[in-house]
């Protein structure tokens, strides 16, 4: 009899070409995706020793993060370092026989929202990629996670990682998400209470009732969010609903392989009796939308409560960031005015976001003096949107429907704040001068950042009057 | 203690360096590398934006409250930073940035495991105190005027202060990384027939898994 395993542990074995010591194996990895910035300093150092790319086949690029958004059919990067990385990009996958989705590729998007829409993302396999929210594939049961630059180079090379095997830690939250309270809600409170090193050393696995009623794309903004509490992974057991999901998409799994495929997708989940290092428990029906209040994930309050008091072993980080955000405690964020609203980035720029936006902006106005953005994550995120009339409804609301890419997540292109604006954003991290110098941000829903477009301000998307679907 | 800054003459096993304090949680590799520094195609040049929103105002004038700013600590070589070190983004531009200021050593409770891989892959100890302990050095650091010395000793794997001794562990692993300087590459290479078997029971097992970015791509580019 073998040991019972987690799905983490039973993903790490199938991956394991070797042990290299008793903290390090050498892990196999199915799919490597690449971006225009983290990736040339790896081709280089290939080059320079003469090496080879081990496993073409096994590698993706696109070019997401410095790309312009403008909403015009030929798109132009004129910062000059910024296409010569689209070029190298372009250069280095051409050399190397990789495929890529180039800048006016019409399926072009951000990597975590491209890979799995076309079915590459399959449960059971290692996907990483030179960022950070590579955790976002574990939705489908895959393990995702984020590698550096020199990383990069090696799983060029060699197709493999030397992994330092992490710890177990199991997230359950029963319970049933109340109207208007979304995965992004959910994962903000989990950061909040758990902190933004509160996963830090561990893979973890969301189960329960809530996780189950989530849909797929739902759960991708769970995992990818995951990566903010310290995590390095984060694994939802592929249920029915995951598999249909992929199936769909990956129309080359079919014959005797789909009944092969099945088979051991079905044997991808925690066994009853094994041991996670750690446990949660959330309560979902508990969930109010969330709404960062400082300058990291985890300073985050329910729209219904106050900015916190600096004391105890948080006051000093806490007025650090209070004065950034020009806040001060006990104020409550309701009414606070925004000049800019971002709806994208890999969070949050899939279909259901997007639908979710158009939900509120139907037959409103973006409120005058904000300029609100909408950026689908993809050239086929934003083709669905426009033949469902999404884009209508955003463009005669006075919200921008722009062209895929990170855009303002990380504000590396032409879509910058200027100082002290302060945004509603759908996104992932309201770090310090993440969306520009001095520019605040507050992370919260699709849904609460649309309302706080047509409010002007912050504000509690259930107090709108508009009908959930 | 003697003052002779930088790794020992001989190996790197001992490094004395003058050691600057930035007592700030969380502080994220965004941060350490700003997004307008990573549009290069090299790694060189990164040490103009390392804390560059810390270093300079909005005007790009030098801050010179901020330590790195101040003349007695343009030598520094280690920095005692606060929890989560490295957060956030992968980018290993935050590391190569702080190599190329001169930082040899960071000493933090804990750091950012991304950032910490990227440490050993360039190079830059990182050094992992217990909070209680690190709180003691950071208080010392801030007490001094002027850059405070500090031995990172990996033969006794402590951490010296003028008034402290605190043991810290690395695995063997990175350990031999950081002293050999391994080309992690060349040692997996060592490795290469058994990637090859791997892959090929892998893929019997996984068909759908062979190829899978080239198939794909090719699919959705004849749709
Ligand atoms: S959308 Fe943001 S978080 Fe996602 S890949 Fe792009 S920059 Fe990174």
């Amino acid at each position: 009899m073998t040991a019972p395993r987690t799905l983490y542990r039973k993903l790490l074995d199938s991956h394991t070409v070797t042990r290299l010591d008793d903290q390090n194996i050498l892990l196999f990895c199915d799919l490597h995706l690449m971006n225009e910035y983290t990736s040339p300093q790896a081709f280089s150092g290939l080059l320079d020793r003469k090496r080879d790319v081990a496993m073409p086949g096994q590698n993706v690029a696109t070019v997401s993060h410095i790309i312009p958004t403008d909403p015009v059919r030929h798109r132009i990067i004129l910062d000059p370092a910024s296409l010569q990385q689209a070029q190298r990009l372009k250069s280095n996958c051409k050399q190397q026989g990789i495929p890529l989705f180039d800048t006016n590729d019409e399926l072009q998007g951000i990597e975590h929202i491209i890979a799995p829409e076309h079915g590459m993302i399959r449960p059971g396999m290692v996907a990483i990629c030179g960022d950070s929210h590579t955790t976002t594939y574990g939705a489908l049961g895959a393990l995702g996670f984020g590698i550096g630059t020199s990383e990069v180079e090696h799983v060029l090379a060699t197709q493999t990682l030397v992994y330092r095997t992490a710890s177990d830690m199991r997230i359950r939250v029963d319970g049933q998400l109340p109207l208007w309270s979304t995965a992004k809600d959910l994962v903000l409170m989990i950061i909040g209470r758990i902190g933004a090193q509160g996963a830090r050393g561990y893979v973890l696995e969301f189960c329960g009732s809530a996780i189950n009623a989530l849909s797929v794309e739902a759960r991708f903004t769970l995992c990818n969010m995951a990566v903010e509490a310290g995590a390095r992974g984060a694994l939802i057991a592929p249920d029915a609903k995951a598999v249909d999901y992929v199936l769909q998409r990956a129309t080359d799994i079919d014959g005797p392989q789909r009944e092969s495929a099945l088979e051991y997708w079905s044997t991808l989940y925690s066994d009853s009796d094994a041991l996670f290092d750690c446990e949660h428990v959330f309560d979902a029906s508990a969930v109010i939308p969330q709404v960062t209040w400082g300058t990291s994930p985890d300073q985050v309050i329910p729209i219904t409560a106050a900015v916190p008091e600096a004391i105890g072993a948080q006051r000093e980080s806490t007025e650090k960031a209070l004065s950034y955000t020009k806040l001060s405690p006990g104020m409550v964020l309701e009414g606070v005015a925004v000049q800019h609203v971002f709806i994208g980035s890999c969070t949050n720029a899939r279909i259901e976001d997007l639908r979710q936006v158009a939900n509120i902006a139907r037959g409103r106005k973006v409120s005058p003096g904000v300029r609100a953005m909408v950026v689908p994550g993809s050239g086929a995120v934003r083709q669905q949107a426009e033949d469902e009339g999404i884009a209508r409804i955003l463009l005669d609301a006075g919200f921008e429907w722009r062209k895929p890419g990170c855009s303002m997540c990380l504000a590396m292109n032409n879509d910058v704040l200027a100082d002290g604006q302060r945004c509603a954003s759908s996104t992932n991290r309201n770090f310090e001068g993440r969306q520009g110098r001095g520019a605040i941000t507050h992370l919260m829903s699709p849904a609460m950042a649309a309302a706080a477009a047509i409010k002007g301000c912050i504000t509690d998307v259930r107090q709108l009057g508009v009908a959930h679907d | 203690m003697f003052v002779n800054w930088g790794w020992h003459m001989t190996d790197k096993s001992l490094l004395v360096g003058a050691a600057a304090a930035i007592k700030i949680d969380n502080l994220d590799t965004d941060q350490i590398m700003p997004k307008q520094f990573l549009r290069g195609l090299d790694k060189s040049g990164l040490d103009k934006g390392l804390l560059w929103d810390l270093r300079y105002d909005e005007l790009g004038q030098t801050r010179s409250n901020f330590i790195l700013n101040q003349p007695e600590y343009s030598k520094v070589t280690v920095l005692i930073a606060g929890a989560n070190f490295g957060c956030g983004s992968s980018r290993e531009h935050a590391v190569w940035g702080l190599l190329q200021f001169g930082i040899q050593a960071v000493i933090a409770p804990s750091f950012g495991e991304i950032f910490y891989s990227n440490c050993m892959n360039n190079g830059l100890l990182s050094v992992m105190l217990p909070q209680a302990l690190l709180d003691a050095l950071m208080a010392e650091a801030l007490q001094q005027t002027g850059p405070m010395t500090v031995e990172i000793d990996l033969e006794e794997m402590v951490v010296r202060s003028p008034a402290s001794r605190s043991e810290f562990m690395l695995s063997d692993r990175h350990r031999a990384m950081f002293l050999d300087g391994t080309d992690m590459i060349e040692s997996t290479f060592s490795h290469e027939v058994d990637i090859a078997v791997f892959s090929e029971i892998h893929w019997s097992k996984y068909p759908w898994l062979r190829d899978i970015a080239s198939r794909t791509k090719e699919r959705i580019d004849t749709l």
